[in-house]
């Protein structure tokens, strides 16, 4: 790809940062004078590799993934707060005085049984749903009426339990989606093409390409999010939640469907999001994985928190076997 | 309010399956070839394209002509559908908003420049005093029909856009309906069903023969009569327009209008304004609408009611889904079959030798369309040509990336 860089992402491989000094590069003239037509029966896939060779090396990926990450120096403080929320539904309480923290740096695993209220604290911490009473202290402010967008623009990003892609567009766009929701250009710099633009462009496409290699779908990039294997599709939710650049990314049963060789890869992947500097809640009925990814446990049942500890404690402690684990090692839940 | 754990059916996506023909066929080659072009290659390729269909009522193909109306003044109608098609495929094809006032827009426009212009209206700024002059009055008022549509769409909007699917379907159905009822009963600025005459058009190319300009109504004779010269018009306005709209396509806008579409739930959670969005979605259509109107109020020189029917929104959106909703291209198509396949049977007596009554066939329109749009259903939902985002600004640079990647395999 040395004779023809198509323009500035080849062009900037010859730099460190390859997304910062790109604008000059727009648009580049013709150069497709030295590829005959024709010839393309087969289906075309395009590795994002192939785009962006320096893609191999993890550490640029690492880095191209969470560029603007506020450096996570105070690990343990309190990043998301759960205070006395209680959410109801006419008479159904869904969840019933919660509180506990999110901590910086952290993967905390909130398990319960069906209907326990796991995903409503995702909808609360979201803003899908607003509190019945009881606050949700986000980076020590309340989260308040803020709309759904400037909940994700805060710093919270969340997957969806059925996995919810913008089926019709492709993994890599499906991904600059993502990267849009830091990016400022509306309809008249569109329109114009003003300079902003181009440099969000070029920078979300670089991103979003570095995070499907980072997700490790590198390789479905100009293919349709409906077209794409189950496991490639909940990968991809994963990689576009951490384009919005989030300070924490919440998982909602990320591995349900997986089969045992596809949850280990995942909790890798976890573990690399979390060293990568992310704060991570995560849902999940795989005890297995949850005990081998988290740090720290939060057990519902019936919208009550009835344990909260690590692993290790919440594992032996009898409410939680009761209320939902049953035999200990009862991976099955 | 329970969870429900939905176990979900493993290699199966949610969504339905429309035919999605791996890439391999004709369409599919052109398109690729056509996307890894460079933009100055792709204007040069497409020029001769354009200059051609510009002259297809000047060269009048004897396969392409129509009888009973003069081939001229049908393309001229195509220019304004075609015009409608892709406002509409702002708001229905990218952003997923079912509009079925859309006709409201082009009324509002029309009306804006016949009231204006036409001496028949309290408002007239070309006679005395007024601050619009004979010759450019139709000019002039061409970016204050805009903006005014523009503020239509953004009133009627703001209200409404908090509505999804088919309430949305029924409130802008009854903005359409209030337009025209508007039109027909403000007797004292509309004229009412009387409706305003003698609106002003550009008066351009004055001469012996055509004593107010080509663009005059009067101007009907010859191969370069005044339905030529509109046509021209609007193809200039719609080369303008696709330039915009592609833009906004590929760009944060086209993305979120395209998410929107898919899952406006899972969009607003990744951080896309929605509501501001469609807001935006709808503003645009509404403009590109109201220049249409502009055109058609120029052209006819005279506006009444009775040509915003309900009627009209269906048939405009007839276009964009006969073409491909989404696909500019796809619509244009659309808009020209819409306009075109009546005023090919009107006036006709016989087909490859066989004797038709085209006349009739062509007052039978509805039915052939609904028919149409029946079978497309079936065989091919997704439209004529179907629709293939193209969302990224850089985007070119994937395609000549997949070709790299082609070759090599076929090395």
């Amino acid at each position: 790809m040395t004779s023809h860089d198509p323009g500035g992402i080849g062009a900037g491989a010859e730099h460190d940062e390859p997304y910062r000094d790109t604008e000059t590069n727009f648009d580049t003239g013709p150069r497709e004078t030295d590829m005959p037509g024709g010839g393309l029966d087969e289906p075309v896939s395009v590795d994002v590799a192939d785009v962006h060779p320096e893609l191999a090396d993890p550490d640029v990926v690492a880095e191209m993934v969470a560029p603007t990450r506020a450096v996570q120096a105070d690990v343990g403080e309190p990043i998301l707060r759960m205070q006395d929320v209680t959410l109801t539904f006419g008479g159904l309480t869904a969840l019933d005085s919660v509180t506990f923290d999110i901590r910086r740096g952290e993967i905390l695993g909130l398990i319960g049984p069906n209907g326990a209220g796991k995903t409503t604290c995702f909808n609360a911490m979201t803003g899908v749903y607003r509190p019945t009473s009881g606050n949700v202290l986000f980076d020590g402010a309340a989260l308040g009426n803020r709309k759904r967008h400037q909940i994700t623009q805060l710093g919270i990003a969340r997957t969806f339990q059925n996995i919810r892609l913008f089926s019709e567009m492709t993994a890599l766009e499906n991904v600059v989606v993502g990267t849009d929701a830091r990016h400022r250009t509306s309809v008249p710099g569109a329109l114009l093409r003003s300079r902003r633009h181009r440099h969000e462009e070029r920078e979300g496409m670089d991103r979003a390409m570095a995070l499907l290699e980072f997700v490790g779908v590198g390789a479905r990039a100009t293919d349709k999010a409906r077209n794409l294997s189950y496991g490639e599709q909940r990968r991809l939710e994963i990689a576009r939640a951490l384009a919005t650049e989030p300070k924490l990314l919440c998982l909602d049963e990320p591995a349900a469907g997986f089969n045992p060789a596809e949850k280990e890869s995942l909790m890798e992947l976890i573990r690399h999001i979390r060293d990568d500097g992310y704060t991570v809640l995560l849902i999940e009925h795989d005890m297995r994985l949850v005990r081998g990814v988290t740090d720290r446990i939060v057990v519902l049942e019936f919208g009550r928190v009835i344990a909260d500890g690590t692993p290790e404690q919440v594992t032996t402690n009898p409410a939680v076997i009761a209320a939902y684990l049953g035999v200990p090692d009862d991976a099955t839940a | 309010m329970s969870e429900t754990r939905t176990t979900p059916p493993t290699g199966t996506p949610a969504s339905s399956k429309v035919a999605d023909r791996p890439h391999g066929g004709l369409g599919d080659t052109l398109r690729l070839w056509w996307d890894a072009l460079a933009r100055p290659t792709q204007w040069l390729v497409g020029s001769p394209f354009i200059v051609f269909i510009a002259l297809l009522p000047v060269l009048n193909l004897p396969v392409l002509t129509t009888v009973g109306t003069n081939f001229g003044a049908v393309m001229a109608q195509f220019g304004m559908y075609a015009l409608i098609a892709i406002g509409l495929n702002v708001v229905v094809g990218q952003a997923g908003l079912l509009d079925l006032g859309y006709v409201g827009f082009y009324a509002v426009g029309a009306y804006t420049v016949a009231i204006l212009t036409s001496p028949s209206s309290p408002w007239n700024q070309t006679g005395d005093g007024g601050w619009l002059s004979r010759d450019w009055a139709w000019l002039a008022a061409l970016p204050i029909a805009v903006a005014i549509t523009a503020m239509s769409g953004l009133i009627l909007g703001s209200p409404t856009l908090r509505l999804r699917g088919d309430y949305l379907a029924i409130v802008t159905l009854g903005f359409g309906e209030i337009v025209r009822l508007l039109a027909d009963n403000l007797d004292e600025v509309t004229g009412g069903g009387r409706g305003l005459s003698q609106v002003a058009y550009p008066r351009i190319g004055i001469s012996e023969e055509n004593t107010n300009g080509v663009f005059s109504a009067g101007a009907s004779s010859g191969t370069l009569n005044s339905g030529v010269w509109w046509y021209w018009l609007s193809i200039v306005l719609i080369l303008i327009t696709l330039v915009a709209v592609g833009n906004l396509e590929r760009s944060r806008v086209g993305r979120s209008w395209v998410a929107i579409r898919e899952d406006e739930d899972a969009a607003e959670i990744m951080g896309v304004p929605t509501f501001r969005f469609k807001l935006w979605a709808f503003v645009i259509g509404a403009s590109i609408g109201g220049v249409s109107g502009a055109l058609y109020a120029g052209q006819v020189q005279f506006v009444n009611p009775t040509n915003f029917n309900v009627i009209n929104s269906v048939l405009f959106l007839c276009a964009v889904v006969l073409g491909g909703q989404g696909n500019k291209l796809g619509v244009i198509l659309g808009a020209f079959l819409i306009v075109y396949l009546p005023n090919f049977f009107l006036g006709r007596t016989e087909l490859l030798g066989i004797p038709i009554n085209g006349t009739e066939i062509a007052e039978f329109r509805y039915l052939f369309f609904g028919i149409a749009l029946m079978v497309l259903m079936v065989f091919r939902p997704q439209g004529l040509i179907p629709v293939r985002q193209k969302l990224l600004a850089y985007g070119r640079e994937i395609y000549l990336a997949a070709r790299r990647t082609a070759r090599k395999d076929a090395a």
